[in-house]
């Protein structure tokens, strides 16, 4: 077998976790960046530390608590059973839920920050032209929020790309199926195969290099037109 | 009852804010009082922007808060227009964009005449295509100004629209709001801590100290009350309505018609029949008890004594009668004593200058 022959499945697979991640991602951090923006309630604190702890948290220890949730036994893993009939660990659908709750702060901070920045005035001017409440959500927080909005994006997706402790934790290392591209590059260094794994990692590297540059070009363009 | 019926009570942290007013639904109706007293405070929970403020508020019999019926309408019910201080906009849309966001979401779709007539009445035409980030002083009022009026408002509320302009823009803008004032047939409320720009433009005042409203009233009668510190502030003033009968060529004076009588003063020719409206500064106001016809002073006429405060060690401010219209004198108490001035007292008023408001 040619050296550099390469399987690029888990590149696929990568993709495909990183984008429904995050999908559901912003569905959920959207809401809650919201909340976190305006509310005074007591909640707000425990709340926001509960969505960092990711940043602080070994993805072993994070991993070994979601794998005793996913588990067939387990709270999480007892309901999807029932719902589905399947299993969560060792699955892509927990791969996803691990994911989601991984990169929770990379998405929610960008869309928090940026969500303070337009303050109340935007909102207040939206509501004397006659917009309700969710109206002013969509046509003036989010468009104004545009810039933590592409910054929160590429940080869920290339933060999901990345990730290998969380992975290895709940979805072992099944090739086709949770075999991801940084368990792929482990492997491949693991078995002296040094040439695919430059392949990948230099692959990653590039991605990673080029998401980063379109996002601050994408921001001072925002920028220089106001935004 | 076309009125706007408030008894308004706002706590927050320290300050307490607690206005209760009655104001005609017609014409405009200035807030005024210093910097910090609650006048943009109060506009915003008229607004509805304020959910933490309790009381009730009615406005043309329609209800918008009564919390002991817990009833609220929320901001973007009421359909007020409001000029924000800083003329605030949407900054991500265009100045096209900010003035279609709330024609379109007006309670009748507004045709296209009423955009192109709102547009060249604010005269902002060439600056449709711009960014709001980009705008002077004076174009934001403007745009702001014919955003609040697109949205087809029952009411338009204006906080200091003209507090962060230059002179110059001021000037500028001071017209049109003179112009919201003959053309518009909703009321409305206007703050501000500038008598001047009150004297001129409002109808009716409510005057307010940190936290509560003091008075309220029409301008004239508020502007000349001896138990109110218009009338005894150095620049106290009284407005007249006034009607342009003709010109003297010779000597190129406006020549005035109030229902006390006449006034000549200099001006620029105007149109016989233009209403006007204006201003005597109580301190240029001189009595005396006969008519003298020896005298440099060109506007005399007869008037009655209403009442006299001695506020000031020296002096002493007299309420004029004169047919109807009041006025005010800023004299020694001496001369009050020499003269004889007491209320129903017949005196001569003599006006030194006369400025026209508008």
């Amino acid at each position: 077998m040619n050296a550099l022959a390469i399987d690029f499945t888990p590149v696929w697979l990568t993709l495909r976790l990183a984008l429904t991640s995050t999908a559901i991602l912003l569905i959920i951090g959207t809401p809650v960046a919201w909340w976190l923006a305006r509310t005074s309630s007591f909640c707000k604190l425990p709340v926001e530390s509960i969505v960092a702890l990711p940043l602080v948290l070994p993805p072993t220890v994070l991993g070994f608590y979601l794998l005793i949730a996913l588990a067939p036994t387990g709270p999480l893993g007892r309901v999807w059973h029932a719902i589905s009939g399947g299993s969560l660990a060792f699955s892509f659908s927990g791969l996803v839920i691990g994911s989601v709750l991984y990169s929770l702060p990379f998405v929610v901070q960008p869309l928090q920050n940026a969500f303070e920045a337009i303050g109340e005035r935007p909102l207040k001017v939206a509501a004397m032209l006659g917009a309700g409440p969710v109206d002013r959500f969509f046509t003036v927080a989010l468009p104004l929020a545009r810039r933590g909005l592409v910054t929160a994006i590429t940080l869920g997706f290339a933060h999901t790309v990345g990730e290998f402790g969380v992975v290895l934790m709940i979805g072992g290392n099944i090739p086709g199926k949770t075999q991801v591209l940084s368990i792929s590059i482990y492997d491949h260094v693991e078995a002296l195969e040094y040439g695919r794994a430059h392949v990948l990692s230099a692959g990653l590297l590039a991605f990673s290099f080029l998401v980063l540059f379109v996002v601050h070009l994408t921001n001072r363009r925002l920028q220089a037109r106001g935004l | 009852m076309s009125d706007i019926d408030a008894h308004l009570v706002l706590r927050r942290g320290e300050f307490v804010l607690d206005a209760t007013f009655q104001t005609p639904a017609r014409g405009i109706t200035a807030l005024f009082g210093p910097s910090g007293c609650g006048k943009s405070t109060l506009l915003h929970c008229i607004a509805g922007l304020e959910p933490a403020v309790r009381g009730t508020l009615r406005v043309n019999d329609e209800l918008w808060q009564d919390s002991e019926l817990h009833v609220f309408v929320p901001a973007h019910r009421r359909r007020v227009g409001y000029v924000f201080q800083d003329a605030g906009m949407l900054a991500h849309l265009s100045v096209r964009g900010n003035l279609e966001y709330g024609m379109r979401r007006a309670r009748r779709a507004r045709s296209g005449p009423a955009f192109a007539q709102t547009v060249e009445w604010a005269g902002i035409g060439p600056l449709l295509g711009r960014r709001v980030q980009g705008l002077s002083g004076g174009e934001r009022s403007r745009v702001a100004m014919a955003c609040a009026l697109l949205t087809d408002p029952v009411m338009l509320l204006m906080d200091e629209p003209l507090a962060a302009l230059d002179a110059r823009s001021r000037a500028e803008m001071l017209p049109y709001l003179e112009r919201l004032h003959s053309e518009l047939s909703i009321p409305v409320l206007y703050v501000s801590h500038a008598i001047d720009e009150v004297a001129r433009l409002a109808d009716h005042l409510i005057s307010l100290e940190p936290g509560r409203v003091v008075a309220c009233g029409a301008l004239r009668e508020m502007l000349t009350r001896l138990d109110l510190p218009f009338a005894r502030s150095d620049e106290a003033a009284a407005i007249l309505d006034a009607v342009v009968t003709g010109y003297d060529e010779q000597f190129q004076l406006a020549l005035l018609a109030f229902p006390g009588g006449r006034l000549a003063i200099p001006q620029r020719r105007l149109p016989a029949g233009t209403a006007v409206r204006v201003r005597i500064l109580a301190r240029d106001v001189s009595l005396s008890l006969a008519h003298h016809h020896d005298t440099s002073i060109l506007n005399i006429f007869p008037a009655r004594v209403l009442d006299i405060t001695e506020d000031r060690p020296a002096q002493a401010v007299v309420r004029l009668d004169a047919a109807g219209a009041v006025f005010l004198a800023r004299v020694t108490r001496r001369s009050v004593h020499s003269l004889g001035l007491k209320p129903d007292a017949e005196i001569y008023a003599q006006i030194k200058s006369v400025a026209l408001l508008r």
